[in-house]
C-alpha cells in the first residue's frame, strides 16, 4: 500500500507545480506588454497623472515576485482583480471585478461542456468498443472514413453545415438567459453540442478503438480464446478490467480537447460562455479578464490529465497488490 | 467383432494431410506442408525443430485454433470423434479449456494481470457442469501442492506479478489440468527459463502428466528436454515431417540425415589450452545501476588468444561484467587493465585505439545492425573510423573480410533485411573482424540462432582464433557452448564469481555448490537423465542452494 | 592437440529464413503506390491540386490579391466566377491566394516545430540525462496549458503579425513533436546498433544523423502530417476568431469570418439566394476541411504501411 500512495502522492505534487508554474507563466504575461499599454487602455487623451494612478492601481511599481503573490492569493480566495474595461481617459473607474464578469459565462460553458460530455463519452466508448471488435467489418470502415473527415473538418464547418442543415428547426444564436428553464436551455444549446458532440465523438472512439485493439493483442487474450472463453467473456472479463487506464485517458484527453473547441463554437453560435468571454478581451486586449480565462481552461486541462492518471494508478494491479 | 465390444478407440487425436497458410507480404504463404500426427490417449508427444519450423502452428492446429492471418486450408483434425478443422467456433470453444488445454510459453504475458491466479486458474473448468466451485477450488490447490508450489493454500491468492516465472510457468499447468483435460498442448514451457529453474518445472510437469494419465503434445526446440518428456518424437522442418519413432529409437538411431546433424551438433568439443600471458584482467570490480549493486569483487582473466567463456544464468552478472570491460558501466571500485595499462574507466575517456582493440558481437543479430545501411557500410565504417580506408581500398578489405567469413562480394549491397539469421551474426562478426581487435566480447552470440547455424559461427568463431590470435570473453548460459569453444571458465552467480578455471578442472568435478547445481541442471540427451538427477538430489547431499526460483 | 577443424566453408551462403526479396527502390515506391488505396489517391491528388494552386497563384488569379472591384457582394458572373466578397474583391483570387497565404504559413510554422521539438527530442533521447530531465519536465508543463488558449493570450499582450504567429504556434506545437522526436528516438537508442557505435567511439552528431534518424523518419513523417493539420486547423480557427491572419492578406479562416455574417438567415432563404449566401463562407471552410481530411488520408495509409501491420 505504501508504494501506492508514494506514487500517488507524487502525481499529486506534480500536478499541483505544474498549476504553479502555469499559474506563474500567465501571470508574467502581463509584464510583457509594451510600455504604453496604459496609454492603449484608457485613450490617447488620459493625463500623466491618471496613467501614473493606473500603473499603481495595477500595483506594476511593486516587484514581480510580490505582485505575483498577490495575485494568486487573490486568485485563491477568488479575486481575480478588475477588468480594464469601463476605465477611461478621465480617470473614472467604472470596471467591474473580473470575476462578476466570469461567473455566469462560466456557468454556461460548464453547463455546454457537461451537456457535450454526456453524450459523447458513453457514445463514443461504445461505438469505440464495436468497431474495435467488428474490425475491418463494413461498419468498421464507415465508421473509420467518417470519423476521419469530422476530425478533418475545422469546427466551425461542421458547424455552418449543421446551421444550414437544421437552422430551420433548431435556433443558431444560443442566446441563453439566467432565468431559463433547463428545457429552453437544452434547446439553445442543441445545435452548438451536436457541433461538439461530432468533433469529440470522432476523436475518442478512434482512440478508443486503437486501445482496445491493443490490448486484444495481448498474450493473455490469445490464453483466454485457447481456454474457450467466448467473445462476450473476453471483452468484459478479460479486457475490460485491464482497459480502464487506457480509456480514463482517452476520456480526459477529449474532455480537454473540448475546452478548446467550445472557444470556436461558442463564437459561432455566440453563445455567452467563458471562450466567447476571451476570445472578446483578447480583441479588447482586457488582461485581467484574459489572464483569469487562460487560468480557468489551463486549471481544467491540468486536473483532467491528474485525474486520469489517478484512474490509471488506481487500476493499475501491480500498485494495488505490492509484491 | 470389434464393433460388438465398443471400447473406446485408443487413438485420440488424428490429424490428417494438415496445410496451414500464413499472410504476409500480400501473399498466403505455406507454413505446414501436409503434415500426419496422431497421439494415443495417456501419450506424450514431442514435437521438435528450428525456428520456423512450424511446429507451435501445428501445435496450436491440434486444437483446430489458427492464429489471427494464419488458416488451415486443407486436412482434418479428429478429436475424439470430431473433427476440429470443419467445427464451428461454439462447438470448438465447448472443448477448449475443458478437454483440450494449452501451456504457452511466456507465463508472465499469458496471465492476465488483473486477476487473481486461482480464478484464472479455474476459470475454463468452472464451465463444466458436473463440477461446482468450492470443489474446484480445493483440487486447484491439490494441483498447486502436486506441482511443488510454496505455499499451496495461498499462493492462489496472489497476482501474476507477485511470483516467479517458475512458479507462474507451473500454476499455468494447474490451469491447463484443473479440467482434467484429455490433452494438453505445452508450447516451449521451459524456454524462457533458467536451467536450474528449469528442471524443477520439467519434473512437476512430468509427474502431473503421467499421474492423470493426460495425453501431451510438447513443443520444445530443446533435444535433451524432449528426451526427458516424451514417449515419441517427431521432427519437422519447413513445415513438413522429417521422420517420428518413439524417443529411445530416435536418440540412438536417427535415419535422416537432417536428425543426424541436429544430434551431432552436442557432440563438439576442444580441448582446452592454458595460457599465463594475461592480456585483460579485471580485478575486485564492484558495479551498480543507480543504487542496485550488480557486481561485488568480481575477477576475471582473459589470456591473449584464448577463450574465456562466462556462465551463469539470467542475473548472475556476466553481461555487466561485459559492459563494465566495454566502459559503458564505470566502474564503482577496481580496475581493467588491459595490455598492462590500466583501462580508464568511461567510455568517453578511452582512446580510439584502445576502443579499437577491444570490440563487441552481441546476442541479437538484428537489433546490433543498422536496418537502414548495407552490409558494405556497415562493416566499411570501422574500417573508415579506426583504419583510414576509403573508397576501393575500403571496398575490396570488406570484400576480403566477407569471404573470410564465408560469404562473398553479393552481400556488399544487401539491407540486414535481406540476410538469414546466421548470416547477420557473421555481418557482426566481420565488423568486429573490421578493426583487427585483441579482444572480441561475444554476448550470448549463438543463443539466439538455430543449433546448426550455432555450429558454423562456433566453427567460424575457432577460426578465426586460430588465425589471428583473437581473444574471446564468451558470455553464455549454455554449457554445450561453453563445452564448444572455451579454453577458461567462470561461474558467476548473483554478481560474484564462483570459480574460474581451467575447462577440463570447472567442468569435472568436485565443484563448489552453486556449479554442482548449474551443471547438473543441464538437460542431457540420455532419456534417464531427469529422473537419475531427480533420484540424486533426493538423495540429498547437493541440495547446498536451492535453485533461485 | 586437436583443433576442430571448420566444416568445407562456403555453406552460410546458401543459408535460408526468413529472407525479404531484393527489391530497388523504385520498384518498392511503384508496388507501394499500386497497392494504394482510393482514399490515399484522392488524398494525393488533392494535395497535389493544392500545392500547384499555392505555387502558381500569382500566374492563376485573374486579379490581384487585394484588388477591390466596385460591387461588393456580387453573385457568380463571367467577371467573377465566385462572386465578391463583402468589401467587393474577387472571391476566386482570394481563394487562390489563401492556399498560398494559410498553406505556406501552416507549413512553414510545421517545419519551425519539427526543427525545434525534432532536434531537442533526439537530443534528449542520446542523453538521457539532465538535459533530458530538464526538457522533458518544462514540456510537460508547457503541454498542460492548450495551445490555443496560450496563443490566445500571447495574441493579446502581441501584435499579431504573420511572423509572430509562426513563432507562437511553432514553439507551442514543439512541445508536441519533442515528446514523439524523443520516444521514438529512444526506442532506437536502446539499440545494440547504436550502443555499438558508442563503443566506436563516435560523436553524437554521427549517432543522430546516421544512427537515429534514418529509423525514426517514418513515424516523423506522419507525425508532420498530423502536426500540420493540428497547426494548419488552429491557424485558421485563430484567423476565424480574427486574432491570427490579418487583411488585406488573404487566409481561409479570415475569409470564413468575413463572409460568414448571413449564414443564420440561410435556411429562410429561397433556394437560389440560400446557396449563393451559404457557399460564401462554405467555400473557404470547405478548402481547410478538404486539405485536411486528404492529409489524414494519406497519413493514414502511410501509417498502415510502414507500422509493419497489415490486416487480414
Amino acid at each position: 500500500m505504501l508504494r501506492l500512495f508514494e506514487v500517488i502522492g507524487k502525481r499529486l505534487l506534480l500536478g499541483f507545480v505544474t498549476l504553479f508554474i502555469v499559474s506563474l507563466l500567465i501571470f508574467s504575461a502581463i509584464s510583457l506588454l509594451p510600455g504604453d499599454f496604459a496609454q492603449a487602455v484608457l485613450g490617447q487623451s488620459a493625463t500623466e497623472d491618471t496613467l501614473a494612478a493606473f500603473r499603481a492601481g495595477l500595483g506594476l511599481d511593486k516587484p514581480l515576485i510580490q505582485r505575483y503573490f498577490d495575485w494568486i492569493v487573490g486568485v485563491m480566495r477568488g479575486d481575480f482583480g478588475s477588468s480594464f474595461s469601463g476605465r477611461n481617459s478621465s480617470g473614472f473607474d467604472l470596471s467591474r471585478p473580473v470575476l462578476e464578469i466570469m461567473a455566469p459565462k462560466l456557468r454556461n460553458t460548464v453547463f455546454l461542456a457537461l451537456v457535450t460530455a454526456v453524450i459523447a463519452v458513453p457514445l463514443a466508448l461504445i461505438l469505440g468498443l464495436l468497431t474495435a471488435l467488428f474490425r475491418n467489418s463494413i461498419f468498421d470502415r464507415s465508421a473509420n472514413g467518417l470519423t476521419l473527415t469530422t476530425i478533418s473538418a475545422p469546427e466551425f464547418f461542421l458547424a455552418y453545415i449543421l446551421i444550414i442543415g437544421f437552422g430551420g428547426l433548431l435556433p443558431t444564436i444560443a442566446n441563453v438567459k439566467p432565468d431559463m428553464g433547463l428545457f429552453e436551455r437544452l434547446r439553445l444549446v442543441a445545435l452548438p453540442t451536436i457541433t461538439l458532440t461530432l468533433v469529440i465523438v470522432a476523436h475518442m472512439m478512434r482512440m478508443t478503438r486503437a486501445a482496445i485493439i491493443n490490448l486484444l493483442a495481448s498474450p493473455y487474450i490469445e490464453m483466454a480464446r485457447l481456454s474457450g472463453a467466448s467473445q462476450t467473456e473476453i471483452i468484459f472479463r478479460h479486457a475490460l478490467p485491464n482497459a480502464w487506464a487506457p480509456i480514463a485517458t482517452v476520456i480526459a484527453f477529449n474532455l480537454a480537447y473540448l475546452v478548446v473547441g467550445v472557444v470556436v463554437v461558442e463564437v459561432v453560435f455566440t453563445y455567452e460562455g467563458i471562450g466567447k468571454l476571451m476570445v472578446d478581451s483578447v480583441g479588447s486586449r482586457d488582461i485581467p479578464v484574459v489572464q483569469a480565462c487562460a487560468l480557468i481552461f489551463a486549471a481544467t486541462y491540468i486536473l483532467l490529465n491528474l485525474l486520469a492518471d489517478l484512474i490509471g494508478i488506481f487500476t493499475n494491479p501491480r500498485l494495488l497488490h505490492p509484491r | 467383432m470389434s464393433e460388438a465390444t465398443k471400447t473406446p478407440s485408443p487413438l485420440l487425436l488424428d490429424m490428417k494431410n494438415i496445410c496451414i497458410e500464413g499472410f504476409a507480404d500480400e501473399r498466403w504463404h505455406p507454413i505446414i506442408k501436409g503434415v500426419d500426427l496422431q497421439l494415443n490417449r495417456g501419450e506424450v508427444l514431442g514435437l521438435i525443430g528450428e525456428s520456423g519450423a512450424g511446429k507451435s502452428t501445428l501445435g496450436k492446429a491440434a486444437m483446430g485454433y489458427t492464429q489471427p492471418g494464419c488458416r488451415i486450408t486443407q486436412g482434418e483434425v479428429w478429436f475424439d470423434g470430431q473433427d476440429l478443422a470443419q467445427a464451428k467456433t461454439r462447438e470448438k470453444r465447448a472443448i477448449w479449456g475443458t478437454r483440450i488445454s494449452y501451456v504457452a510459453q511466456s507465463a508472465a504475458a499469458s496471465f492476465n494481470p488483473a486477476h487473481r491466479l486461482i480464478d484464472q486458474t479455474i476459470r475454463a473448468s468452472k464451465r463444466l457442469s458436473d463440477r461446482n466451485e468450492a470443489e474446484l477450488r480445493r483440487d486447484a490447490i491439490e494441483l498447486f501442492d502436486a506441482l511443488n508450489l510454496p505455499e499451496p493454500e495461498t499462493i492462489g491468492q496472489r497476482y501474476p506479478h507477485q511470483v516467479s516465472g517458475g512458479q507462474l510457468q507451473r500454476v499455468m499447468t494447474a490451469m491447463a489440468m484443473s479440467s482434467l483435460p484429455d490433452l494438453i498442448i505445452f508450447d516451449e514451457p521451459t524456454t524462457a527459463l533458467d536451467v536450474t529453474t528449469q528442471v524443477e518445472v520439467l519434473a512437476s510437469i512430468r509427474n502431473i502428466v503421467s499421474q492423470f494419465n493426460t495425453a501431451a503434445i510438447y513443443i520444445t526446440h530443446d533435444l535433451a528436454v524432449v528426451a526427458q518428456m516424451a514417449d515419441r518424437i517427431k521432427v519437422l522442418r519447413y513445415g513438413e515431417e522429417v521422420e517420428q519413432a518413439d524417443t529411445r529409437t530416435m536418440l540412438s538411431d536417427p535415419k535422416q540425415d537432417y536428425t543426424k546433424s541436429l544430434w551431432s551438433v552436442r557432440s563438439l568439443e576442444k580441448p582446452g589450452h592454458a595460457s599465463d600471458d594475461v592480456l585483460l584482467a579485471i580485478e575486485n570490480i564492484d558495479a551498480a545501476y543507480g543504487t542496485a549493486k550488480v557486481l561485488h569483487d568480481v575477477s576475471i582473466k582473459l589470456p591473449r588468444g584464448r577463450t574465456v567463456a562466462v556462465v551463469g544464468e539470467s542475473g548472475s552478472g556476466k553481461s555487466t561484467a561485459a559492459r563494465v570491460i566495454t566502459g559503458l558501466l564505470p566502474q564503482s571500485k577496481g580496475s581493467v587493465t588491459f595490455d598492462g595499462q590500466a583501462l580508464p574507466p568511461k567510455l568517453s575517456n578511452r582512446s580510439k585505439e584502445q576502443l579499437r582493440r577491444i570490440q563487441m558481437i552481441y546476442q541479437m543479430a538484428d537489433t546490433a545492425m543498422n536496418p537502414r545501411q548495407t552490409v558494405g557500410q556497415i562493416i566499411g565504417r570501422p574500417l573508415e573510423f579506426y583504419l583510414g580506408l576509403r573508397g576501393k581500398e575500403q571496398e575490396r578489405r570488406v570484400i576480403e573480410l566477407l569471404e573470410m567469413i564465408e560469404l562473398d562480394a553479393s552481400f556488399y549491397d544487401r539491407l540486414p533485411d535481406e540476410l538469414s539469421g546466421g548470416q547477420k551474426q557473421r555481418i557482426c562478426i566481420a565488423r568486429a573482424l573490421a578493426a583487427e581487435p585483441d579482444i572480441i566480447i561475444c554476448d550470448e552470440v549463438t543463443s539466439a540462432l538455430d543449433q546448426i547455424v550455432q555450429e558454423g559461427i562456433l566453427n567460424l568463431l575457432q577460426r578465426l582464433q586460430n588465425e589471428f590470435g583473437i581473444a574471446y570473453l564468451f558470455i553464455t548460459h549454455d554449457i554445450a557452448t561453453v563445452r564448444a569453444i572455451s579454453d577458461e571458465i567462470v561461474v558467476m552467480w548473483q554478481g560474484k564469481v564462483v570459480e574460474q578455471g581451467m575447462k577440463n578442472e570447472i567442468l569435472s568435478p568436485p565443484h563448489p555448490a552453486y556449479s554442482e547445481l548449474l551443471l547438473s541442471s543441464v538437460p542431457e540427451m540420455n532419456p534417464d537423465w531427469l529422473d537419475t538427477l531427480l533420484t540424486r538430489r533426493e538423495a540429498g547431499g547437493e541440495g547446498v542452494i536451492k535453485a533461485q526460483d | 592437440m586437436t583443433e576442430i577443424k571448420p566444416k568445407a566453408a562456403p555453406s552460410a551462403l546458401n543459408e535460408t529464413g526468413a529472407v525479404r526479396l531484393r527489391r530497388s527502390r523504385f520498384d518498392r515506391l511503384r508496388i507501394l503506390l499500386s497497392r494504394a488505396p482510393l482514399t490515399a489517391w484522392f488524398g494525393m491528388i488533392v494535395v497535389a491540386i493544392y500545392g500547384i494552386a499555392a505555387v502558381f497563384a500569382p500566374w492563376i488569379a485573374p486579379y490581384g490579391e487585394a484588388e477591390i472591384f466596385a460591387k461588393a457582394d456580387d453573385v457568380w458572373s463571367k467577371e467573377h466566377w465566385l462572386g465578391t466578397d463583402q468589401i467587393g474583391r474577387d472571391v476566386l483570387t482570394r481563394l487562390l491566394y489563401g492556399a498560398r497565404n494559410t498553406v505556406g504559413i501552416a507549413l512553414g510554422t510545421t517545419m519551425l516545430s519539427f526543427l525545434i521539438g525534432g532536434g531537442l527530442g533526439l537530443m534528449a533521447a542520446i542523453d538521457r540525462g539532465w538535459i533530458d530531465q530538464v526538457f522533458s519536465r518544462g514540456i510537460d508543463v508547457l503541454m498542460a496549458i492548450p495551445s490555443l488558449i496560450f496563443a490566445l493570450m500571447l495574441l493579446a499582450i502581441f501584435d499579431s503579425s504573420i511572423i509572430g504567429l509562426i513563432l507562437i504556434i511553432g514553439v507551442l506545437d514543439a512541445t508536441r513533436v519533442f515528446r514523439l522526436a524523443r520516444s521514438v528516438s529512444l526506442n532506437i537508442a536502446v539499440m545494440d546498433y547504436v550502443e555499438a557505435a558508442r563503443l566506436r567511439g563516435e560523436n553524437m552528431g554521427w549517432i543522430m544523423t546516421r544512427e537515429i534518424l534514418p529509423n525514426i523518419l517514418p513515424p516523423l513523417i506522419a507525425e508532420f502530417g498530423l502536426r500540420f493539420i493540428f497547426v494548419f486547423l488552429t491557424i485558421a480557427a485563430l484567423s476565424f476568431l480574427g486574432m491570427g491572419v490579418q487583411p488585406p492578406t488573404a487566409d481561409w479562416g479570415s475569409m470564413v469570418r468575413e463572409n460568414a455574417r448571413w449564414i443564420t438567415y440561410v435556411p429562410y432563404f429561397p433556394f437560389q439566394e440560400a446557396l449563393y449566401y451559404a457557399l460564401k463562407p462554405l467555400l473557404p471552410a470547405g478548402c481547410i476541411a478538404l486539405l485536411t481530411i486528404a492529409v489524414n488520408f494519406i497519413v493514414d495509409w502511410f501509417l498502415h504501411e510502414t507500422s509493419g501491420l497489415r490486416d487480414v
